[in-house]
């Protein structure tokens, strides 16, 4: 893959500014956290990384953008859609293919989610709809994940997991996230956000808290 | 909307859109009335109408096998022909946000299935496949409409989270279809309700379904097989929530089209026929050209379309405002807020009934009663209307949580209820307005001098050049309505499709 390129891009919002101008580069390889207080404009900076939209690229949006009505299994499936041709995505969305089963099984399984192969995404807890989308994320597969506060909704060692599970599967990342301990173990690079703009950007190794402080 | 301090200092009803808007509408009404023709002309219209209610309450079930097969055909062409138009919808809602698709689709359903099963006729005579094209195709139309709306209010952040390259089709049934599949399912079965209707009255026209049966049975004053048609009828659409069952639909629909009969063998000459000859005006089938085309049209448009467009506007603005009328009056006796548990079953019942009768068979009946004028098209169509109104807005009503020392009975009516029901109400009630117009232009085949009055006669005496124009006229006075009802939708901020909001369910 390439590198992530934003060049003096910026986000209006109903004409006011409320990101950049940015410029920056993330290389094939590097797992990024994005920091800051809410409404810094993590998100924004996701969504305008997003619209490079690639093929090898993985979203998990803030919101899930889980369907309500739809089995997990079919949730995680939506994650290859495009490797397959209509036809049969229509197929098993009516009847399940044993091969799509037992793949989408084995991605729960590792985020402990395997009894709820069934439910409906929207009969399930806060803390689970965030791990169906983060399987979705892990069943896509590709080069570059997107995700924005992946982890917000699940305990500690769930976490943890999640965390792994992302930074292990994807060569690159780049993760909004609150947690800023999980961050620095996770992350190789830290880019602070602050009034819509870099305020930081530093290998994890060596930002400090008051670095970190200032930021919130 | 005019929210001036004036407003605050003293506030007149009179100064409030929605109420105005009902008031001009009462008062064009009113208008209407003194120029219709609403006198009862029959010897003992009540003699008459006493015998068919003995046949009500006694039905006579000699003719039972008969009637059990008409059945059989109605429900096998509604389901034929409501699943054809479910599947065509779809794939229209695909593409419905071109322009041209919009538009030949307001064309299309702007005119009544009867129309169609009249131009049908003329095509493949009394074949099944006239019965199925005249429910589909304009069911095919509505849904559509109705279909693309329902998918733009569904959740489209499933959508933007797609992996990119998803692919249309894919995308269309992931991440669109599955969040808003209940919506279309609810309201596929509340279409299916209604092409039960259609199915029943296309038997007026010919078709081997239950209006056929009852027309003749009527005819002949046998009051008590008419009875027995109606029960059955009723009973079939009260009781469709339990045979209706989602696994069964499959099993219906791949059955239904066995079950339509064989009606008669298509005559191909004559449909082609039909367009290449009988369609094209007499002055330029003669050879008179472009010159002779002039004084046919005019003399058409002078003593047919416009007289026949005056009564049919006459005619649906007397009927829409009779609607709300039985609308408003209805409503409670299914609301929670007015009647008892019990109360509201019956209340229930009664509306059921009155909502299950297509407007068509009741304008039918109530005219060998009554004679012919425009009465028993009003009374018809606002029993049909209205109790489908009242239906929706009690149910609301129901939903609505009174302060625990709210007061009861009329003050309640009058204060607490209909104030917070009567904007959904007008919305309801304005979007039944281009249905209502365009079944008072096809009461126009039962005599009464709308504008179906003048297409059947052309039918009748074979001129169907005339006919296809004033079917053509039909539509798009019937398109005029309906834009003009969105714009005071608009204007009014009502909600722009109130029915797929809440679907009817029996």
């Amino acid at each position: 893959m390439s590198a992530l390129i934003l060049d003096q891009a910026y986000a209006n919002f109903g004409g006011t500014t409320v990101l950049g101008p940015i410029d920056l580069i993330i290389k094939p390889g590097e797992h990024v956290a994005l920091v800051g207080r809410s409404g810094a404009g993590k998100s924004t900076l996701l969504s305008l990384l997003l619209d490079r939209r690639r093929r090898d690229m993985a979203l998990i949006p803030q919101n899930l953008g889980l369907v309500d009505t739809l089995s997990v299994f079919h949730n995680v499936y939506m994650g290859q859609l495009p490797m397959h041709s209509g036809a049969y995505n229509l197929i098993n969305l009516i009847r399940p293919f044993r091969r799509q089963i037992l793949a989408v099984t084995a991605v729960l399984e590792q985020l402990d989610m395997l009894p709820t192969l069934w439910t409906r995404a929207g009969e399930l807890s806060g803390g689970q709809r965030q791990r169906v989308a983060v399987a979705r994320s892990l069943f896509q597969g590709g080069d570059v994940l997107l995700a924005d506060e992946p982890v917000s909704a699940l305990d500690g060692p769930r976490s943890e997991a999640v965390m792994q599970a992302l930074t292990t599967q994807y060569t690159t990342t780049i993760i909004a996230m609150h947690d800023l301990d999980l961050a620095r173990r996770y992350a190789s690079r830290l880019i602070g956000i602050q009034n819509g703009t870099i305020a930081l950007d530093l290998p994890s190794h060596s930002v400090s808290s008051h670095d970190l402080d200032a930021l919130y | 909307m005019h929210s001036t301090s004036q407003d605050k200092t003293r506030w007149n009803a009179l100064s409030a859109p929605l109420v105005r808007t009902s008031l001009w509408l009462f008062g064009i009404a009113l208008i209407c009335v003194w120029l219709a023709d609403l006198q009862i002309r029959s010897v003992s219209p009540w003699a008459e109408l006493i015998r068919l209610g003995h046949g009500l309450i006694q039905p006579d079930f000699a003719t039972f096998d008969t009637a059990i097969v008409a059945l059989l055909r109605t429900v096998s062409f509604a389901f034929t022909g409501v699943g054809a138009a479910a599947v065509l919808g779809m794939g229209l809602a695909f593409i419905f946000h071109y322009r041209i698709v919009q538009a030949v689709c307001a064309f299309i359903r702007a005119i009544h299935e009867l129309f169609w099963a009249l131009i049908f006729l003329q095509f493949f005579g009394l074949h099944p496949i006239t019965g199925v094209l005249a429910i589909a195709l304009p069911y095919a139309a509505i849904f559509a409409r109705v279909f693309s709306e329902i998918l733009e209010e569904g959740d489209q952040r499933a959508v933007k989270a797609l992996p990119a390259g998803s692919g249309v089709i894919s995308t269309f049934w992931y991440a669109r279809v599955p969040d808003v599949w209940a919506h279309l399912i609810s309201y596929i079965s509340y279409r299916f309700e209604c092409g039960m209707r259609s199915s029943a009255v296309l038997g007026f026209v010919g078709m081997p379904t239950l209006g056929f049966y009852l027309e003749s049975a009527y005819g002949e004053g046998q009051y008590g097989e008419v009875g027995m048609l109606l029960v059955i009828f009723l009973v079939t659409i009260a009781s469709l929530r339990f045979w209706v069952r989602p696994k069964l639909v499959i099993l219906y629909l791949l059955a239904a089209p066995f079950f339509l009969g064989t009606g008669l063998p298509i005559v191909w000459g004559n449909a082609t026929r039909f367009i290449t000859e009988d369609i094209i005006p007499v002055p330029l089938r003669n050879g008179e050209g472009i010159a002779g085309l002039g004084p046919w049209l005019s003399d058409l448009l002078w003593y047919q379309a416009l007289p026949g467009i005056g009564t049919t506007i006459v005619l649906t603005q007397i009927a829409l405002v009779g609607t709300g009328i039985i609308a408003l009056l209805s409503f409670p006796l299914i609301s929670r807020q007015f009647v008892s548990r019990s109360g509201q079953l019956a209340g229930h019942s009664l509306l059921v009934i009155g909502r299950s009768v297509p407007e068509y068979l009741l304008a039918y009946i109530l005219l060998q009663l009554w004679g012919p004028s425009m009465l028993p098209a009003v009374v018809a169509l606002a029993i049909h209307n209205g109790t489908i109104i009242g239906h929706l807005i009690g149910r609301q009503s129901s939903e609505l949580k009174l302060r625990p020392d709210a007061v009861g009975g009329f003050n309640r009516y009058i204060y607490e209820v209909v104030p917070r029901l009567y904007r959904s109400f007008l919305a309801f009630l304005l979007y039944r307005w281009e249905i209502i117009m365009r079944e008072t232009a096809i009461l126009g085949i039962l005599g009464i001098t709308t504008l179906g009055f003048y297409v059947d006669s052309a039918i009748q005496e074979l001129r169907f050049d005339r006919a296809m124009i004033l079917i053509l006229i039909t539509a798009l006075l019937n398109i005029a309505v309906d834009s003009l009802a969105r714009a005071i939708r608009r204007q009014l901020q009502l909600r722009t499709t109130p029915t797929t909001q809440t679907p009817l369910q029996p």
